[in-house]
């Protein structure tokens, strides 16, 4: 058996990052056009959102392979099992949102009547047919959904930080090698 | 030889008489069954619609295509866009203006025989005050007493100024909106 590497590849801390900055971006679009009144600007908006949802599905995907055949660098020794289990339950959480926003805001689009297709050229299918009310709930779960990921993001972040100005453990450096202790 | 079995004789009979080909002409739109509607992609998304309301007259007798005439008139308030957002910017000044131009308005010039039950028409059509001549190829599918003529044709939305100003790129909805229509005839009942 190999051993628990000490670092994240690059590869992974650049999805990390693309990921990061790829869903505030969305997020905040989403919030931004929601309530515009109907516009060209609006409906070039919403193609935008969509095509960059879809996107975010496929790093996601390309996420989701590397963790598959890849080990995470190991904790720090001195983490408790209830922090571990914690680490297990935000990580699980985090991917699993990131699998649920997407997915619902596709079937939403459907719901609405309005079919997904990425850059305006490769069309998803629409797996529910139009239905208003359907789609009334389905925004419900869309935004709900985005305000708990927003919640657990920051969470993650604030554990992030509080590893490097607490713990001083190095912890944050895994995914900013820049502030490792040379 | 075999003779046919007098039932299989009296069953052929039965169903040719139970089909009967009209022959005479048609004269009464059915708008309850008949549908004007509308493609046209947004954003490279295709997307549907159709008006709920429609008026006229049709006149069509297969013998004699060439002095067929429709007139017909589309309430453009009765518009189904895709959404209650959409349907209340069409109706706006940008788009349809419908309170200025209620209606869009087609009467045929011309009916040509194209071979078969496929014809084709040309006529005159009125929409926010500017008219132009737009023509489509149709067919025309008996079912009883009434007939149903189908077709369809593009419609350039910048030759009746339809989407203005900031709407006017055809990059974000497309200038081709594809019109298609089902109307149902009724048979002109013997007289």
């Amino acid at each position: 058996m190999t051993p628990t590497p000490t670092a994240y590849t690059r590869t992974a801390i650049a999805l990390h990052w693309l990921m990061a900055f790829g869903l505030l971006a969305t997020l905040s679009l989403g919030l931004y056009m929601a309530d515009l009144p109907l516009s060209p600007s609006k409906l070039q908006l919403y193609a935008y959102h969509k095509w960059a949802g879809v996107s975010l599905f496929g790093l996601l995907l390309g996420r989701l392979a590397w963790r598959l055949t890849h080990q995470p660098p190991a904790l720090p020794s001195a983490t408790s099992e209830s922090q571990r289990w914690l680490v297990q339950v935000m990580h699980l959480a985090l991917y699993g949102l990131m699998v649920l926003i997407p997915l619902s805001g596709w079937l939403m689009s459907s719901a609405k009547g309005f079919q997904t297709v990425w850059f305006g050229v490769l069309p998803l299918p629409d797996l529910l047919s139009k239905d208003l009310l359907v789609a009334e709930v389905l925004k419900e779960v869309h935004e709900t959904l985005n305000w708990v990921l927003l919640s657990l993001v920051l969470g993650h972040a604030a554990a992030a930080i509080k590893h490097h100005v607490v713990e001083r453990d190095g912890v944050l450096a895994r995914m900013l090698p820049f502030l490792a202790k040379p | 030889m075999r003779t046919l079995p007098p039932l299989t004789l009296a069953a052929a009979l039965m169903l040719g008489s139970a089909l009967p080909a009209w022959a005479g002409s048609y004269a009464t739109l059915d708008p309850q069954h008949s549908r004007i509607g509308f493609t046209y992609t947004q954003m490279g998304v295709a997307m549907n619609g159709s008006f709920g309301q429609l008026k006229g007259q049709v006149q069509f007798d297969p013998a004699k295509p060439e002095a067929a005439k429709a007139s017909l008139t589309v309430p453009l308030a009765s518009i189904q866009a895709g959404s209650a957002e959409a349907n209340d910017e069409v109706k706006g000044k940008a788009w349809f203006n419908t309170a200025a131009y209620p209606a869009a308005q087609f009467d045929t010039t011309q009916v040509k025989a194209l071979g078969g039950n496929r014809y084709q028409v040309s006529g005159k059509l009125t929409l926010k005050g500017r008219s132009h001549e737009v023509s489509a190829p149709f067919t025309l599918t008996p079912q009883g007493k009434a007939a149903t003529f189908e077709g369809g044709f593009i419609l350039k939305r910048t030759d009746f100024a339809i989407g203005e100003g900031s709407w006017a790129d055809g990059g974000i909805v497309a200038h081709d909106v594809r019109i298609t229509f089902s109307l149902r005839v009724l048979a002109a009942e013997a007289r």
